[in-house]
């Protein structure tokens, strides 16, 4: 069924993101590798229903976390949920310049290139970026992807199996100042954060390469 | 476009040196550039003698440990901690790392382009001054044999300094003299003067320089007629020639012209007479440099004719201390000027007094500057303290000879504290029965105070022990050193006691690094910087080269490198002391003229960071040689 949606032509970002994604040599070696750790803030927990307002995004390469290469855009809304105003401060005609959202779809997907997306949940914000991706007929997003929660599992095997681990949770394991939490910058730094520390921690038992790490996060990367 | 993660880290660095100096766009473009690394416990940023790397760091969670290697000792030499600089002078020098880093606990460090910061320093004045000054305090490593001042100091400069002025720029000078040979007949040698607009030539022979000709040669030997111009120039040639090396900084230069009272310099290959030359340097060369000219002062003090030519010239002489503080000129070179023009003013506060005297003086005398006047350490305008000794009069002619001291001497310490150095409250002057004596008297009192020690004859000693010949006579002061030196080899035991009291103000850092304050009275809360700092270096400097019987040192700074001379074992802590001694008295000197006091308590919540962090550098070597009193006076029985 989903063929016949599909179109011949993608526009060129998308075709570019497609084949820089697949054509990557980056991968093998772990040094070379760009990741991007991001966030998203929305609406709601609702797929369908609920809209991203904001998508904030820092890039790491080689453990360091890059300031120049950060991405921050918010977004304009049709939908509107005041309850999660109270979360994430973001209204909906607040101060900051607000794009569309096929806009800052564009921007996003230029913006990650072949990176590896590193997110806390990243079920949830990719779930809500292929959404989005789908309303202007295209995705879903091929990027390899990391979850700091299941890397933390891996990492910990005395509580694998039974919690989910909340970005809070992480912080405060990881002795991280908690600062502008609940924005998508501030969580995605925050990320970035507890990224580097675990990546340095398993880095003593194991090597670090990509394919061991997208390992941990069995669900995605199907 | 908003940037959240930009503005966190520009919040973060907008509170801590130099970056609370930049302004919002340029501090803007740092934060955007940042990257932010992760550092585990134990793991190293670079290491010592490691090519730099593109980026300097600033320290956000955490602590960093600078370490320095000497043979195999690790010797830790300074931990930053939130909101430090570190790893930033290699990159500005092109030099390699002279530390390595360590991350003491696990750290969260910003590294930051040195690209970008360069583009800053070049157009922000006062960083640029903040990173000289963390460069020669608490970023270098205080065991090794260096120090710089300049940012961008060459490497010849930062290996070749242990001297006083190792800190300041190395002269400007003519590299192109103009010369004449000793056959030159006077009218020839003008006209070569002439055509190169110079005023004044060198004669030389074989080329090294013989002696000088000036504009003032001419006009008081030739244009009155008292030679001939067809006569040869060695007629009225000055000679010889004052020469220095080539490698003289612009303060020693200055020091040389005031001290032999000339204008000219010769600048000759390995700095004697007897090599060639190379360059001359006038006096206007380092007006020109240096924009301030005290040696204009010591001449108006010259023609000074009334001590209100006294007062005036002591207020221009705030302002030079204001220009010298600002500008971060050497301390000693400061406290070698300022010193000079005081003793100047003391010199013709005693020379106008003498004047007012119905009588010339019965007998010889001199007149001491005591304490910090006497150490030449004196920069800001404090109380006098000073003494009187006379030759030894018949017992009948005594009273006599002394009342016309103290009516010369109360003229004199009048003038001075009209010039504005305030009576001494404790009335340690030469105006007072008591510290205007013969020379018997004083090598009697003296005698007492070192051989009945007691917690105020060794006060005294600490004051009297530093006195300097202002004006007077130099052989009764030799034989009052002479004296005490013979007294304390009678009692040796006394240098024990004068231990004692150099340890008397522990260093002033308790546990976690954190200050030690004042705790009650007038000035609770506030740092003590003369008695925690500055004077347990000063009493350890007296009592070290006391015990060495060295007796024409009285500068805390000369000490310590007649102490460097004489124990090379101990090279290193003097060293140290001498860097320390230097940084309290520039910033004793700084928070005087900042807040119009004597500068000696401190606020420690007025000062910044990078205030703090200096300070705290220079206790180190206060325990250091605290120490090494205890354990060379085996004082700790005695405490």
């Amino acid at each position: 069924m989903l063929g016949l949606f599909k179109r011949k032509n993608f526009p060129k970002y998308w075709q570019d993101y497609i084949d820089k994604v697949s054509n990557s040599e980056k991968y093998s070696n772990y040094e070379n590798i760009r990741f991007v750790v991001l966030d998203t803030e929305t609406t709601g927990f609702d797929y369908e229903n609920d809209r991203m307002l904001c998508i904030g995004a820092v890039a790491i390469q080689n453990n360091k976390i890059l300031v120049t290469d950060s991405f921050e855009v918010y977004i304009k809304q049709e939908v509107f949920n005041k309850e999660t105003v109270k979360i994430h401060g973001i209204r909906k005609n607040g101060d900051e310049i607000k794009i569309s959202e096929e806009e800052a779809l564009i921007q996003f997907i230029e913006y990650l290139d072949d990176a590896v997306i590193v997110a806390h949940h990243t079920a949830f914000d990719l779930n809500m970026i292929n959404t989005a991706l789908k309303r202007i007929n295209l995705g879903p997003i091929i990027s390899k992807q990391l979850d700091t929660n299941y890397i933390y599992k891996k990492l910990s095997p005395n509580n694998r199996y039974n919690k989910v681990f909340s970005l809070d949770d992480l912080c405060r394991r990881f002795n991280i100042t908690m600062h502008d939490r609940h924005t998508a910058s501030g969580d995605a730094l925050l990320t970035a954060f507890v990224f580097l520390k675990l990546t340095n921690q398993y880095k003593k038992n194991n090597a670090l390469n990509i394919q061991d790490l997208v390992k941990t996060n069995y669900h995605l990367n199907s | 476009m908003k940037n959240t993660i930009s503005e966190r880290i520009f919040d973060f660095l907008k509170d801590f040196p130099p970056f609370d100096v930049l302004n919002k766009k340029q501090l803007f473009l740092v934060s955007s550039n940042v990257k932010v690394t992760y550092i585990e416990i134990g793991k190293t940023v670079f290491q010592q003698g490691e090519i730099p790397h593109e980026n300097f760091y600033i320290v956000k969670d955490g602590a960093i440990g600078l370490y320095r290697t000497i043979e195999s000792d690790e010797i830790l030499v300074d931990i930053c901690d939130e909101g430090d600089i570190f790893g930033l002078r290699p990159l500005v020098q092109n030099d390699h790392y002279l530390m390595s880093a360590k991350a003491n606990e696990e750290s969260i460090l910003y590294a930051i382009s040195v690209n970008i910061l360069k583009e800053i320093i070049e157009n922000n004045e006062k960083v640029n001054k903040f990173l000289i000054a963390s460069f020669s305090t608490n970023i270098k490593t205080p065991y090794a044999k260096n120090n710089n001042g300049k940012l961008f100091a060459n490497i010849e400069t930062l290996e070749d300094n242990n001297g006083n002025f190792s800190d300041f720029q190395t002269a400007e000078y003519s590299k192109d003299p103009v010369t004449c040979l000793k056959s030159t007949s006077i009218k020839e040698a003008a006209l070569i003067m002439s055509s190169n607009k110079v005023g004044s030539i060198l004669i030389v022979e074989d080329k090294n320089p013989i002696g000088i000709i000036t504009d003032k040669d001419l006009r008081l030997k030739i244009a009155t007629g008292f030679v001939s111009i067809n006569k040869k120039v060695i007629e009225i040639m000055s000679s010889p020639v004052i020469t220095v090396s080539e490698k003289i900084t612009t303060a020693e230069a200055q020091i040389a012209m005031l001290k032999n009272k000339i204008t000219h310099l010769c600048i000759t290959k390995d700095g004697t007479p007897n090599s060639e030359l190379t360059g001359i340097m006038s006096e206007h060369d380092i007006v020109v440099l240096q924009g301030n000219n005290p040696s204009v002062l010591i001449k108006e003090l010259k023609r000074a004719k009334d001590v209100e030519t006294l007062k005036y010239i002591r207020e221009k002489t705030s302002n030079l201390l204001n220009g010298y503080i600002e500008q971060k000129i050497p301390i000693v070179f400061v406290s070698n000027i300022i010193s000079e023009i005081t003793n100047a003013i003391t010199i013709k506060a005693i020379e106008l007094s003498l004047k007012e005297m119905k009588k010339q003086p019965p007998v010889k005398f001199g007149w001491l500057a005591l304490g910090s006047q006497g150490r030449k350490e004196q920069l800001l305008v404090t109380d006098q303290d000073n003494a009187l000794v006379f030759q030894n009069v018949p017992d009948e002619n005594h009273q006599e000879t002394k009342d016309y001291f103290i009516s010369l001497s109360e003229k004199i310490t009048k003038k001075l504290s009209i010039v504005g150095f305030e009576y001494c409250p404790a009335e340690m002057m030469a105006s007072n029965p008591d510290y205007c004596l013969s020379l018997k008297e004083w090598k009697h009192q003296f005698n007492k105070w070192i051989t009945i020690p007691s917690e105020k004859s060794i006060m005294m000693c600490t004051i009297f022990f530093d006195y300097n010949l202002i004006y007077g006579d130099l052989g009764l002061v030799n034989k009052m050193s002479k004296s005490i030196f013979n007294s304390i080899k009678s009692y040796e035991i006394f240098l024990n006691f004068l231990g004692k009291n150099a340890l008397i103000n522990p260093p002033p850092l308790g546990f976690f690094r954190q200050f030690l304050v004042e705790d009650d009275g007038e000035n609770k809360d506030q740092f003590d910087i003369k008695s925690r700092a500055l004077m347990p270096l000063i009493d350890a400097a007296r009592l070290l080269t006391l015990s060495h019987k060295v007796k024409d040192k009285n500068n805390t700074i000369e000490r310590f490198q007649k102490l460097i001379e004489i124990e090379p074992q101990n090279n290193d802590l003097y060293l140290m002391c001498i860097d320390s001694f230097k940084i309290l008295l520039r910033f004793r000197t700084e928070q005087g003229i900042k807040h119009k006091d004597s500068g000696r308590y401190i606020n420690l919540k007025s000062l910044n960071k990078a205030e703090k962090l200096k300070l705290k550098g220079c206790f180190k070597p206060i325990k250091d040689i605290q120490e090494l009193i205890k354990v060379r006076y085996n004082l700790s029985q005695m405490l």
